[in-house]
């Protein structure tokens, strides 16, 4: 174990599986040397590895995920940084028409492994353009995988898993978290965190709370004040995989606790929240005591001025609200 | 023998039957489709056999194309079998995709073909990845991605180009130029004639040919091949063409002319190595017979088994959603 930083985390498990895999590549605005990336987690690779592994581009996302596909197509294993969630948008016909379906429409001759590393989200006041969280819209693509860390380790754990994966990763890293720090076991570079599993954050009986990238942190210290104040005991999932989703893992913690409140940053209206709750009332409805909350962005683009971004997007109070809000309606 | 062109004459016929088996493929294509026979869309690419097999006869099998929702002709000339190919516009178990792409997304990665695409310049930006991937891994492979000159006002388009040209990847971009995109023409879209201007934009050689003509094609395209196999990067290659039907098979194509369609007709690209081959060759009627013959045995050998193949299995419509691996298990925390 050792403690380092989310973006030194990201960054050990890119340089060791440059080392592992001579196939692996990183391809991106500005990731070589001196600057390393926007957000330095790139930093020292380009000097490691050499400019032929680890390029910058031009500024031309369809480009760049294009280059990484037909680079997957022919056997390398691209990990490509674009910039922000929010410049994805310029790339959609690469990742949502060609890599997430090479595969299928090829009738299984291909595999596409790619990642597409991609960072953002709000509470910076970055205004509209670089806060949004899209999650929601690539976990709706059949073909792509989307996965959120939240701690240190499982940003080294399921990036590596996302390299080492035969299929699309969009990747998606909370600006937020980038200094937050953490052990990172560091005994074995094959260690890694598989995609598709959730992760039991804290243990609790009365309300499960499944959340997943920087609002796990919320979600804890949600659970931690519901406990203190109102001796509610909440139960807190961090998804880590938002397609595909562990649905064993929420459904048995629903199952014990019988309420839940499904927490995320991205804007509620068509949020994988959505999808979850509905998911919980399919299969476990006669295990819910009370109905199903959903926390979210309200539905509007995220302002500039810090307060208002404060209204638009929720945090720790907005789940506390939510989780004793779902306790006094159990059983009602 | 070697003809003064430098081209073999004996080769040359193999390039014609190559191009007569792909008007084959396509009239018979569309006899079907209008009988209801193929579900889905249909577009071809009669009139433009030139560029489909000038721009693949230099090309090994281990080379790559991508290509376009026009795409029967390409991926015949790189070497799809034409009864797999059948097989996929039928909606078969036995096609190139096992009935999940149809005529608009024909891959076949043991022939190199990376892709049609049903999206226009969709297939441009991952040529110049498959050729950033030969870079990397090393060989002198090369990628050609064809494209329309529709395709060549996408951003795709720009960044692709761009991007090949910036790395020196081997690519040979192949426009397809037939004048219109669906029922745009060419004019109404761009007011950059000469791919030699767009080209230099980009820093790298352009070269605009007749796409009538398989030699000219050949030529420019030798060039471009050449450069890519040597590491001096792209080339943008124009080739001038006509679809004699519409943009897609029912497609009435009132924006055009019937003199225009006429006189891009008397410029049919097979009868002008037919006649080259009547001229430098001893090609006579009982040749042009036996190709014939032969094409029309294997086109109809094609459909049929198109016709009986078996229809895919219910259970693979979720199939290959995913791909089930990983390159390395590894030790799982």
């Amino acid at each position: 174990m050792s403690d380092m930083t989310f973006r030194d985390a990201l960054r050990l498990a890119l340089a060791e599986e440059l080392e592992r895999d001579p196939t692996v590549m990183v391809l991106g605005e500005d990731v070589a040397d001196p600057l390393g990336g926007s957000y330095r987690v790139t930093l020292g690779l380009s000097t490691r590895f050499g400019a032929q592994r680890i390029r910058n581009t031009p500024i031309s996302e369809t480009a760049i995920v294009g280059a990484g596909i037909g680079a997957a197509l022919v056997g390398l294993r691209p990990v490509v940084e674009v910039m922000y969630m929010d410049f994805l948008e310029l790339a959609m016909d690469q990742v949502v028409s060609q890599a997430a379906k090479a595969r299928y429409m090829s009738g299984g001759q291909v595999r596409v492994p790619m990642v597409v590393r991609c960072q953002g989200g709000p509470g910076r006041a970055a205004a509209a353009q670089h806060s949004q969280l899209l999650e929601a819209w690539f976990a709706h693509v059949p073909g792509l995988k989307v996965v959120v860390p939240s701690t240190p380790a499982d940003a080294r754990g399921l990036l590596k898993s996302a390299i080492r994966d035969d299929n699309p990763v969009i990747f998606f890293e909370s600006n937020l978290l980038y200094n937050v720090r953490g052990d990172v076991p560091q005994d074995d570079a094959d260690t890694v965190t598989p995609l598709g599993t959730a992760r039991l954050v804290r243990e609790g009986t009365d309300i499960t709370v499944v959340t997943w990238g920087a609002m796990v942190h919320d979600a804890i210290a949600a659970a931690e004040q519901a406990h203190a104040r109102w001796g509610v005991s909440a139960e807190v999932l961090d998804l880590r995989t938002i397609s595909p989703w562990d649905r064993e893992a929420v459904l048995a913690s629903f199952r014990k606790t019988g309420s839940a409140v499904v927490a995320h940053q991205a804007v509620r209206q068509g949020g994988v929240g959505a999808e979850i709750a509905a998911t919980l009332y399919e299969e476990a409805l006669d295990y819910a005591d009370a109905e199903i909350a959903r926390v979210g962005a309200a539905f509007a683009p995220t302002p500039f001025s810090p307060e208002l971004e404060r209204i638009v997007v929720p945090g720790v109070d907005q789940i506390l609200d939510a989780i004793v809000t779902t306790q006094a309606r159990r059983g009602g | 023998m070697m003809h003064p062109t430098g081209r073999d004459p004996a080769w040359v016929a193999t390039l014609y039957e190559r191009m007569v088996l792909i008007r084959a493929f396509e009239e018979a294509a569309a006899r079907l489709y209008e009988k209801g026979e193929l579900p889905g869309f249909l577009h071809s690419s009669v009139g433009q056999e030139a560029v489909a097999v000038g721009a693949t006869a230099l090309l090994h099998s281990t080379d790559y194309i991508t290509s376009t929702h026009r795409g029967h002709g390409h991926v015949l000339a790189k070497g799809v079998p034409p009864r797999a190919m059948f097989a996929e516009l039928f909606g078969r178990e036995t096609g190139t995709n096992r009935g999940k792409g149809g005529s608009m997304h024909v891959m076949d990665v043991a022939a190199g073909v990376l892709g049609a695409n049903g999206i226009v310049g969709g297939g441009i930006p991952i040529a110049a990845g498959a050729a950033l991937g030969i870079q990397m891994l090393g060989g002198e492979r090369v990628v050609v991605a064809f494209f329309g000159d529709g395709a060549l006002n996408t951003g795709a388009f720009h960044e692709a180009v761009n991007l090949a040209s910036v790395w020196q990847l081997p690519a040979i971009f192949v426009c397809e130029h037939n004048g219109y995109a669906e029922s745009t023409p060419s004019s109404a879209a761009s007011r950059v004639d000469d791919i030699a201007v767009r080209a230099a934009a980009y820093g790298l050689p352009g070269f605009a040919v007749d796409g009538n003509d398989l030699f000219a094609v050949l030529d420019a395209v030798e060039r471009a091949i050449s450069r890519a196999r040597q590491g001096e990067g792209p080339t943008l290659v124009q080739c001038a063409t006509y679809r004699w039907y519409g943009h897609y098979i029912g497609d009435p194509g009132a924006y055009r002319s019937d003199e225009e369609v006429a006189a891009w007709r008397d410029r049919d690209p097979i009868v002008r190595v037919s006649a080259w081959l009547t001229e430098h060759a001893t090609w006579d009627a009982e040749d042009e017979a036996v190709v014939r013959e032969r094409v029309e045995r294997k086109i109809g050998e094609a459909i049929d088994f198109g016709r009986a193949s078996p229809r895919p299995a219910p259970e693979s419509a979720l199939a290959d959603v995913y791909a089930a691996g990983a390159s390395n298990e590894g030790a799982r925390s």
